[in-house]
């Protein structure tokens, strides 16, 4: 006869809570209801819309490759490059439909972003985060060097969307291709974070090397962030070259410029790394600073890269963390809670 | 005869990239984190000897005599306040603050210098050289920068090996804990190493700045091209850094002879071949790599 009694378990594991299921919902639902915003709302707010949605999508992109897969990059803008260029090259050069150059121009970062995986992530820290600049510098220098992509100098798609469509109808067109992306994204990432293999990559989150010993593929569970990461990145690319026309390859404020980085690092730790709802809310601040914080560029990045080191090490877990900490409060459940 | 005089001159510039690697390797061989704002601080270094030799109309290397020391004293109060805090607060925190500080500041010097381009005086050796034949150049400015280099290595060598500060630099970089233990203050230690990391950095940006043209955002360039030199070199060890430089070098200065338009793309070509190689290597499982090479 055993004197201790086995511990019962107590406790209950959800997932699915009475707040993240009513948030979940009224977030789908506030996705189809911007759906119908070109109905109503003028040029001005559509454009500011299409703005905050792809700051949606690089922040919750790289905040997928450094928040669940611990890779720090600094240069995604390689394949925000590729993205706007790819457009270019299609719809210009090929004379396609700038949305499908758009689509087809994803698929394309998308199969570029394969063998890099196989080649940059055998770096790991530091090493992988400049590796990754080399990258977009690389990317930045070909196209500079291809004159018939217009060289140093820039070029535009302002023809290829002007042949087809009206401005009334770009900007229409443009903010749902925005918005679909955004939400795609959204959901892709949801159900990946949700399934096995979002398990194992919050596992190499927490500890790369503890998950190896288990039995977690470090390496693939890194190698389709990475490929997410890079057909996002891509998209989002598309999305600002189809909502400012023109653009640069060369320069810190550029198509390939380190700017880009430093807003999406900004995005994802005020908002809160390894958060999946975090990104989302670093891109509504993003977006307040640029539309009232500082207008002159100077000020405004040294305030971005300021509050990044202030909240990387004092709010490390950044507003969202802080706030789920406080009221153990989950929206868009990707985690298992244990309730009493 | 153009192929040797390019790859001579590519030698001799790998001393420039050498330099200017020093310090990031360091820093990654003591403290296992990767400055991502070495840099904007080589930029700053040649920025203050501009301020000086601007005002105060002395040449380049006597501007250098207060920058250095100057260096020394932001490394350490760099370390103290920002990366210290970082370092403890996991393996991310250190990159995405140094990137912070790349970002602040690359636009404090846009805001306090313009988006001009500038260039430090290097005086006349800058542009004096021995003429070998009608082809084969030697420029003086550019030997004296390789002799610069292989110095700052060679004293940070024997810095290592034969004080005491450099025994408790190797004992720190091996195991911080265990240093601590027999009584090395491990902090001040690194505020040290990063002290001369910042100090080689903002010698290396002055004649970066000597042999050519600079603007706020150089920065960039430089800590590609540090790291570039880095990691061809084997991360952590400090000859293999200079021999990475002269790889970087050459591969430059080969490609600007084919066109002059491919200096660093030629470059980053040789940086991406090495670590294409290093996988396959590796994936092969064959380690012919020293372990200090491994990134």
């Amino acid at each position: 006869m055993s004197a201790i009694a086995a511990p019962q378990p107590r406790g209950r594991v959800e997932r699915w809570t009475a707040v993240s299921v009513s948030f979940t919902a009224g977030l789908a639902a506030l996705i189809g209801l911007l759906a119908f915003a070109p109905l109503v709302l003028g040029e001005n707010s559509l454009s500011n819309l299409i703005q905050l949605y792809f700051l949606v999508i690089l922040a919750i992109m790289w905040n997928a490759l450094a928040g669940y897969g611990g890779l720090v990059s600094v240069g995604q803008q390689a394949f925000i490059g590729i993205g706007a260029y790819g457009v270019v090259f299609l719809s210009v050069q090929h004379s396609l439909n700038p949305y499908l150059a758009m689509l087809l121009a994803t698929l394309i970062g998308a199969a570029i972003s394969i063998p890099l995986a196989a080649i940059m992530l055998w770096l790991r820290g530091g090493a992988f985060a400049i590796g990754m600049w080399v990258v977009a510098e690389v990317f930045a220098i070909l196209v500079s060097l291809d004159a018939s992509l217009g060289g140093g100098t820039g070029t535009s798609a302002v023809l290829a969307f002007n042949l087809r469509y009206t401005p009334d109808q770009r900007l229409r067109y443009t903010y749902w291709a925005a918005l679909g992306t955004a939400a795609v994204l959204l959901v892709v990432l949801f159900v990946l974070l949700r399934s096995r293999l979002g398990a194992s990559l919050q596992a190499i989150r927490d500890d790369e090397d503890a998950a190896r010993s288990v039995g977690v593929r470090v390496l693939l569970g890194k190698g389709v962030l990475f490929v997410l990461a890079g057909a996002g990145c891509t998209a989002a690319g598309t999305v600002i070259l189809a909502w400012q026309l023109s653009i640069l390859p060369l320069g810190p404020d550029s198509i390939f410029g380190v700017n880009w980085s430093a807003k999406m690092i900004f995005m994802v730790l005020v908002g809160g790394l390894g958060t999946f709802e975090g990104p989302i809310l670093g891109a509504v601040v993003l977006y307040l600073l640029q539309t009232y914080g500082p207008q002159n560029g100077v000020w405004y990045f040294t305030l971005l890269g300021g509050i990044a080191i202030a909240v990387a090490l004092f709010l490390p877990r950044g507003l969202w963390g802080a706030v789920r900490d406080r009221y153990t409060l989950q929206l868009l459940p990707v985690g298992y809670r244990l309730r009493r | 005869m153009n192929w040797v005089n390019a790859v001579f001159h590519g030698i001799l510039l790998g001393g420039l990239y050498a330099l200017l690697a020093t310090g990031l390797s360091l820093m990654f061989g003591v403290m296992r984190i990767i400055n991502l704002a070495h840099g904007a601080i080589a930029l700053l270094g040649a920025y203050m000897a501009f301020l000086l030799v601007e005002h105060a109309h002395i040449s380049t290397y006597l501007a250098l005599l207060p920058v250095l020391p100057g260096a020394l004293v932001v490394g350490y109060v760099l370390q103290r306040t920002m990366l210290e805090r970082s370092l403890r607060a996991g393996e991310l925190v250190p990159l995405l603050t140094t990137f912070g500080l790349l970002i602040v500041i690359g636009n404090l010097l846009q805001y306090f210098f313009s988006s001009d381009v500038h260039s430090l005086p290097s005086g006349r050796i800058g542009t004096a050289s021995w003429r070998v034949s009608s082809h084969f150049t030697v420029p003086w400015f550019d030997a004296l920068i390789l002799g610069v280099a292989i110095a700052v290595l060679g004293g940070l060598q024997l810095l290592l090996r034969r004080t005491q500060m450099g025994r408790e630099l190797r004992a720190t970089a091996a195991d911080p804990d265990t240093a601590e233990l027999l009584g090395v203050d491990a902090r001040r230690v690194y505020a040290w190493a990063t002290a001369i990391a910042v100090a080689t950095a903002a010698l290396a940006g002055a004649f970066y700045a000597m042999r050519s043209a600079f603007d706020p955002f150089s920065g960039a360039t430089e800590l590609i091209y540090a790291f570039e030199a880095v990691v061809i070199g084997g991360l952590g060890s400090l000859w293999g850094t200079l021999l990475g430089g002269i790889v970087l070098g050459v591969a430059q200065t080969v490609s600007a002879q084919i066109d002059v338009q491919y200096f660093a793309l030629g470059g980053h070509v040789v940086f991406l071949a090495v670590l294409i190689l290093r996988t396959a290597l590796q994936a092969g499982g064959l380690r012919m790599l020293p372990r200090g090479a491994s990134v």
